[in-house]
């Protein structure tokens, strides 16, 4: 507890909504979170699309029996790895930092 | 010739299996009762019973995310489907996977950040109480229920070949209809034990311990699998699809989902399944009600994002095994052995398991060890997620209706919890109920129709409450209940309910809906009239949102 007047919650949580810090918070998660989301799912979209309606180029022969459709399933597994790492990399870096000062700063209001 | 030989040492090995079946699910359920009781002793607050205590590391969660996900669906559905029909089971895996994207990216950590027990905790935040978290215990209640089915069908199917009860013959004194009904209602028993009992914590556990046998079960077959092809997948592929007898066709998408047919207006329809089964699939998980509330066993944000990070690795591997049991399946077993065991596939995997043991582990005996291995893992995994489930789903009765809705908030800790455990027990009755009715639907196919309509009623009400300023109470309404009657609407009068030979009622048709999943209108559905509920109501509370974003974000106030 501070000895000042502690503002009405609402008006703490609106001033800090407007900080210059949590705008750059929202601006860096959602810079991040938005096109990575936009771009796994179309990545993904093209799978079953191609499933649908490219059934030529899919069973289309690579190696031996493995083919376009198998190989296109398993990078659908390497690219949900990596996304999930680069956004852990990304948070760790990026966003914990700057959360934690908000949460910090805003325990001592 | 070879199969015929299986088929006999089978038949002379059924008595040996089925006492080391049911003698390792006995030992798997004493032991997971064990666990039960001593976490009975320490659940004293409802944060235990709901939340586990959030005493569980990240590494525990996700291996408890994983043991609630990977469920008779994905072990016995999936390779079932790989089996029957190649490469379109493996849709589902990617599905599956891919989903949780979106459940790490956009959901997870800020669930957990702004709420306590359930996820109408996060939708009401900056709502009116009372009707918001009424529709969201409905509809968790709806989607756990579809997913009830789908595990106790998946039971049901497997204690035919378990118990080795063959047409004509009997086990106790019950024929195979009767043993199945009984298996039903023993596993819907059972899990009612976890869930009053043992709360988040026992449930937990029971998660845990059956994700290490399930990875190591299919684990362990995966290795045979690829060992008999000597490590060399294309030599696999080939066997399977030439055993099949369907070609190089199997290994293709198109043998079950988006079928070319003879009239044009059919293969379009079919087509439109497909990618609507691929995008329930992908928006389905964020929304479950079990995995949402998984999100809260731990002590903060960032170890739910750990949590989740375990589970895409333990998870994504797991299909990754699916993919060679499926395959191995098709290659070993044989489609027509499969079929004759269970139509829809859902033996597939514990038959594999019998068919490597014979070859592998010593012949008939080692075939009937090995069956039973993996079978008391199918059912172990059922158990555990059926646990999962029940337990989401009264956690939201009692949270959201009970205490917010009928006591106006004044309901006592130990009322709340009370009243959980009473609703456990109604959730269970009628999850056994129904699930006599859906028994000859695939397991894996069931689990899409519950993603469909968590990906309609859940997901868009979830996502603009995070994410969108304007949202509020109306729209919330309208995205939960546009979202999830559009989804059941259109699921009843689809052909998986009538007018089909698979269909729950095969005799009658009143269905007019072309697409056996929904997801492709509902889920749009949903969104529309979430902003549309959200534009048409004056309500616009943003200070409230001011509050759950800087919540959210930096896990201020987190409890």
């Amino acid at each position: 507890m501070t000895t000042d007047v502690p503002p009405t919650e609402t008006a703490k949580y609106v001033a800090v909504q407007q900080s210059a810090e949590f705008l750059e918070l929202r601006k860096r998660l959602r810079s991040f979170v938005f096109p990575m989301t936009i771009a796994f799912f179309l990545w993904y979209a093209l799978y079953v699309l191609l499933s649908a309606y490219a059934r030529g180029f899919m069973g289309a022969k690579i190696v031996g029996n493995i083919n376009v459709a198998l190989l296109f399933g398993l990078l659908q597994f390497v690219s949900t790895f990596v996304i999930a790492w680069l956004y852990s990399r990304y948070a760790a870096q990026k966003l914990d930092p700057i959360a934690d000062k908000i949460k910090d700063e805003m325990g001592g209001m | 010739m070879e199969s015929h030989l299986r088929y006999l040492a089978a038949e002379v090995s059924t008595s040996t299996s089925r006492t080391l079946t049911i003698t390792l699910f006995l030992i798997f359920v004493a032991i997971t009762l064990a666990i039960t009781i001593w976490a009975s002793r320490q659940t004293k607050t409802a944060t235990d019973y709901y939340a586990g205590g959030r005493s569980f590391s990240g590494f525990q969660n996700g291996m408890a995310i994983g043991g609630d996900y990977m469920s008779a669906a994905s072990f016995l559905g999936i390779a079932g489907l790989i089996a029957l029909y190649g490469y379109d089971g493996f849709l589902y895996s990617i599905g599956f996977l891919v989903a949780w994207l979106v459940a790490l990216l956009l959901v997870a950590e800020f669930l957990r950040n702004s709420g306590r027990y359930t996820m109408a905790d996060v939708l009401a935040f900056r709502m009116r109480q009372r009707p918001v978290r009424t529709a969201a215990s409905v509809s968790t209640i709806v989607v756990s229920i579809f997913y009830l089915i789908a595990q106790m069908v998946g039971a049901g199917a497997l204690v035919s070949l378990l118990l080795g009860i063959k047409a004509n013959t009997t086990f106790l004194g019950m024929d195979a209809d009767t043993a199945k009904v009984a298996t039903i209602i023993l596993v819907g028993a059972l899990m009612i034990v976890y869930v009053v009992v043992g709360g988040m914590k026992g449930t937990t556990y029971v998660q845990i311990v059956k994700a290490i046998l399930l990875m190591s079960g299919a684990l362990v077959m995966t290795i045979l699998v690829l060992a008999h092809y000597k490590f060399n997948l294309s030599s696999l592929l080939g066997d399977a699809a030439q055993q099949s007898g369907k070609g190089a066709a199997f290994l293709e998408p198109g043998l079950r989902y988006g079928v070319e047919k003879p009239a044009a207006i059919d293969t379009f329809y079919s087509k439109m399944d497909l990618l609507s089964l691929g995008i329930a699939l992908v928006l389905g998980t964020a929304g479950l009600p079990h995995i949402l509330t998984r999100f809260y066993t731990v002590p903060t944000a960032r170890i739910a994002r750990k949590s989740v990070l375990w589970a895409i690795g333990i998870i994504g591997t797991f299909y990754l095994f699916t993919l060679a049991l499926g395959f191995g399946a098709a290659a070993l077993v044989g489609g027509t052995a499969i079929t004759a065991q269970d139509k829809a596939g859902n033996t597939a995997a514990p038959q594999l398991a019998q068919a490597l043991g014979v070859r592998y582990l010593g012949g008939e005996t080692g075939g009937a060890v090995l069956l039973a291995i993996i079978a008391a893992v199918a059912f172990a995994t059922i158990l555990a997620v059926v646990a999962g489930l029940t337990l989401a789903s009264s956690s939201s009765v009692a949270h959201d209706f009970y205490a917010s809705v009928v006591k106006r908030g004044a309901a006592s800790e130990r009322d709340e919890v009370r009243v959980a455990r009473i609703a456990a027990f109604v959730i269970g009755a009628i999850a056994i109920t129904l699930s006599i009715f859906a028994q000859s639907l695939n397991v894996a196919f069931l689990v899409a129709l519950a993603f469909a309509v968590a990906a309609s009623g859940n997901l868009p009400a979830i996502l603009y409450s995070l994410f969108w300023k304007k949202f509020n109470t109306s729209g919330a309404l309208w995205a939960i209940y546009g979202g999830l009657v559009s989804a059941i609407v259109l699921v009843f009068f689809s052909p998986v309910v009538s007018g089909s030979a698979t269909a729950m009622f095969p005799d009658s048709d009143w269905h007019w809906f072309p697409l056996s999943n929904p997801g492709i209108i509902s889920i749009p559905i949903g969104f529309l009239c979430g902003w549309i509920g959200t534009v048409i109501s004056k309500e616009d509370d943003t200070d409230k949102y001011a509050e759950l974003e800087v919540r959210s974000l930096t896990g201020f106030g987190a409890h």
